[in-house]
């Protein structure tokens, strides 16, 4: 960090020898590596959880149809799913989206590729712990993916896991042995985000360039930051609850189920235990993660609507108060998933008056995303949509939970599509359109050139629309009463004349996922043959815009000194209408300036 | 050309409310998407709770979307030619925009706590204060009008109990019945729900009840059926909210309302039919095994 390195001169430093093909592409230690792995194989996932989520949408709009492709699995039944392919269909996409493709492309992925650039650093703390992080996702894609092919198939309790029906063996085929492989993978992907969170609070608080004060970072690390904070005090919970399941499963112990729980005439372990413990420790983590995977999006989008508005942040202390407000209350939160569940209601009460106040910081950042874009120059490139769709989506998604955080009325919507619709909201329309638009900004960074735009915005609106088209219904059927994980909900006089609309929410959800080839294919083809992006082709203010595109090995060819906050866009002290974090000021002595690069 | 991307903000606002004005009508459906018919003494609280949640919701989603719409609209690089506005933020704005949604939502909170109290910590067997004696209200009325009724989830079916003549469950008089829950109207009916196996969720949509029945423990449930024609049938659909495996889908039961006379005499005509074919002992046995 002391002396200026340049990239090549730095790689032989660390390693004494020429890279070999393994240790730069595979076994690689450099951050950078790292990050883009995670990107590429939570992208995959991606597109599983959103296959799966297709063959559920199927069985909504059609039930006990023939479904096409994933029908050939059932050829015995002319292709139409059995109800117990639909829970196993459920249980798993909302687990894949959530464990392998939210957590880790926001912490894994951009975490790792965008902290040590964004803070001046040549890499992370602990570049092989880093590294391990990565690994050990592997395990989970290899217990996740094979769980399918298990006798009984993967898990099918839900991705809450709530006992008995995961812990009891023979409540549903999943519990046979998917459960216990799912509990497995968990256990991995908590372990992977645990050295992924301890090193990024290390890297975020040791290494900074110098003059990068805590005030001065991007809003990007402080949703880093606080959602590895999150990750480190919340993760051990779900990690010791899992394996207290594991244990009711294989060893016969009873932490979960009460005394004489016979399902089937099957009965695990000798009882004495409580359904409710699991749900109160599964969500004392599981309403953090619901932080965890939105905080860093909505960094990443505080980042590109400040530089797209070319104006700076409006409200840059309050934004940080109100993610750290978001973090501190959100421990305290937990209960509002379990109004209905048989917890005492007077805690309702408690967790209500919580769970409102918690809506408070992220109105805080809305106005602030709207007073950011009041009096700019707003440049509307792919990434500037996505980041201000995420506004306008993530006003539903907060809005809508409002009506949750309602205990009477929770009362009737809970575990209807009216959370299902929220939940979208905050995740698809929320936190997915937010890592598209991040993918689009540090696409040219990650492999030194650009996407193409226009068809980025084919793509952004196709997404959109089809997107609005397939989760805003989804309100109104909550509201009907219409609940969630029902295979066929229309032999219910209240529900049967909802499924034309569900069909065209299919339709629409089937058009959503198609529109994705056009990304895929500009994201593929632009890696090889979009246009040579220079260090800073945004304009940006941000110290990974001083690297080179892609930077080599150690990031920085020159040692970088920070001079101002990230957001000094349009300011008077300078001609251009951006001023870079490592620009001196006019009046500063030259002598210690970094050399300038463009 | 480029400021019409701030159009995505006005097709959010428009659809979204175009969603909630056509969801309650027959325009494109056969019944309304909305909110089922209430028929319980405490929902029309719950479903007041909603339209307030939903009104305050709704003019703060048309106020946002129309902001960012007309921000998109004005401040787009290509005709504002004005300078930007080079600004890091308003110290009073943001204490405006903490202190009133911060009351907002506070105030929000606590209108709820009646309705919730109402619905999940006042039960009617015990006194108005909600802890001790028999409620006075319900004093020296024929036992078997208070209606307690057990409910057993188990997979896949709703197992109903009724106490016998002697008002008290467990007893050999009891009554069983499976996935059809009969009960008085206008009458304080109390549930007793119980799960033998993994987790269900008791709803009841049109009587805005919903309660989770877990093993291992006794949760009860209470509510009002308002009928106003007694000469008007009337029965709703029990679903299972909370998945409890394959066939959760299909764990439906009803509930049929009766007059109280009507329901008096339901119950003995039940417990003469189940006395004929099965020896009431073994019942009770069978029933407290579960």
């Amino acid at each position: 960090m002391s002396t200026v390195s340049l990239p090549s001169a730095h790689a032989h430093d660390d390693h004494g020898h020429a890279a070999s093909f393994w240790s730069t592409y595979v076994f690689s230690k450099d951050h950078k590596v790292i990050g883009i792995q995670f990107l590429f194989s939570t992208l995959i996932w991606f597109v599983i959880g959103g296959l799966l989520a297709l063959a559920v949408r199927w069985q909504i709009a059609y039930p006990w149809s023939s479904v096409p492709l994933y029908g050939a699995n059932f050829p015995a039944e002319g292709g139409q799913m059995p109800p117990e392919a639909y829970t196993m269909l459920f249980t798993m996409h909302a687990s894949v989206m959530i464990f392998l493709v939210m957590i880790p492309i926001l912490a894994g992925a951009f975490g790792n590729f965008l902290i040590p650039l964004m803070i001046g650093a040549d890499d992370m703390a602990f570049p092989t712990l880093n590294m391990l992080s990565y690994w050990f996702m592997w395990p989970a894609f290899f217990f996740f993916g094979g769980s399918f092919f298990v006798e009984g198939g993967a898990a099918a309790a839900g991705w809450t896991s709530y006992p008995t029906i995961s812990t009891n063996t023979a409540a549903s085929p999943g519990s046979l042995n998917g459960q216990t492989l799912w509990l497995l993978g968990l256990t991995f992907v908590g372990i992977s985000s645990m050295m992924g969170s301890v090193n990024y609070l290390t890297t975020i608080i040791q290494m900074r360039a110098p003059g990068l004060t805590m005030f001065r970072l991007p809003m990007t690390i402080w949703g880093m930051f606080i959602t590895a904070l999150l990750q480190a005090f919340a993760l051990p919970v779900l990690t010791a609850a899992g394996f207290m399941q594991l244990m009711d499963r294989s060893l016969g112990t009873g932490f979960f189920s009460p005394e004489g729980n016979i399902v089937g005439n099957h009965m695990n372990s000798a009882g004495g235990g409580q359904p409710l413990l699991w749900q109160h420790l599964f969500w004392f983590y599981s309403h953090p993660a619901v932080y965890i995977m939105i905080l860093p999006a909505m960094g990443m989008v505080s980042d590109i609507i400040s530089c797209f508005a070319r104006k700076p942040l409006f409200g840059y202390k309050p934004m940080v108060y109100s993610i750290s407000g978001i973090a501190g209350l959100g421990f305290v939160v937990w209960g509002h998933h379990m109004f209905v569940s048989g917890m005492n209601p007077g805690l309702g009460m408690t967790f209500m008056v919580s769970t409102m106040m918690i809506a408070l910081p992220s109105a805080i950042k809305t106005f602030n995303w709207l007073g950011t874009i009041w009096g700019g120059k707003i440049q509307y490139t792919t990434p500037m949509l996505f980041a201000l769709s995420f506004v306008a989506m993530f006003i539903i998604g907060g809005l809508s939970g409002i009506f949750m955080a309602a205990t009477p009325v929770d009362i009737f919507i809970h575990d209807t599509y009216f959370i299902v619709a929220h939940f979208h909201y905050v995740l698809f329309a929320g936190t997915a359109m937010g890592v598209f638009g991040a993918i689009y900004f540090w696409f040219p960074k990650m492999f030194g050139r650009m996407m193409n735009e226009t068809w980025g915005k084919v793509h952004f609106v196709l997404t959109f629309i089809f997107m609005n088209c397939t989760f805003f219904p989804m309100h109104i059927l909550g509201a009907g009463g219409f609940p969630r994980r029902l295979a066929d909900a229309y032999h219910y006089e209240l529900f049967n004349h909802m499924q034309p609309l569900n069909q065209f929410m299919t339709w629409a959800a089937i058009g959503m996922v198609a529109s994705q080839i056009i990304f895929a294919v500009n994201f593929i083809y632009s890696m090889f043959y979009g246009p040579v992006a220079g260090r800073n082709p945004w304009h940006c203010n941000g110290l990974e815009w001083s690297a080179p595109s892609p930077p080599g090995h150690g990031n920085f060819d020159f040692q970088p000194i920070v001079y101002r906050g990230p957001y000094e866009y349009g300011s008077p002290e300078t001609t251009e209408d951006y001023y870079p974090q490592i620009q001196p000021p006019p009046n500063a002595d030259k002598a210690r300036s970094p050399s300038q690069h463009k | 050309m480029s400021k019409y991307w701030s159009l995505m903000a006005l097709v959010t606002l428009v659809f979204g409310t175009l969603c909630f004005a056509v969801a309650p009508t027959t325009w494109f459906w056969d019944k309304p998407i909305w909110l089922p018919d209430d028929y319980s003494e405490h929902g029309h609280e719950i479903d007041k709770l909603y339209y307030f949640i939903l009104a305050l919701t709704g003019v703060v989603f048309l106020a946002t979307e129309f902001i960012l719409f007309y921000f998109m609209w004005k401040y787009d690089a290509n005709t504002n030619k004005e300078p930007v506005k080079y600004s890091h933020g308003s110290h009073s704005l943001e204490i405006v925009w903490t202190i009133i949604p911060a009351a907002t939502l506070l105030f929000m909170a606590i209108v709820q706590f009646n309705s919730w109290a109402e619905a999940k910590m006042q039960n009617p067997m015990y006194g108005p204060d909600g802890v001790a004696g028999p409620n006075p209200d319900l004093e020296g009325k024929d036992d078997d009008l208070l209606a307690t009724v057990e409910v057993t989830a188990r997979q896949w079916e709703w197992r109903i109990r009724y106490p016998g003549a002697d008002g008290r469950l467990g007893t050999p008089d009891d009554i069983f019945d499976v996935n059809e829950l009969h009960v008085p109207a206008n009458e304080d009916v109390i549930v007793s729900l119980k799960s033998q196996d993994v987790l269900h969720s008791f709803f009841i949509p049109n009587l805005r009840v919903k309660q989770d029945a877990v093993p291992g423990m006794k949760i009860p449930v209470w509510f009002k059926v308002v009928r106003t024609d007694p000469n008007v049938p009337l029965d709703f659909e029990i679903v299972c909210a909370e998945h409890c495996g394959a066939r959760h889908y299909a764990m439906k039961g009803r509930v049929i309302v009766h007059s109280p006379e009507e329901y008096r005499s339901f119950l003995r005509r039940k417990f003469q039919e189940q006395s004929a074919t099965v020896d009431p002992q073994a019942a009770t046995a069978a029933g407290s095994a579960q």
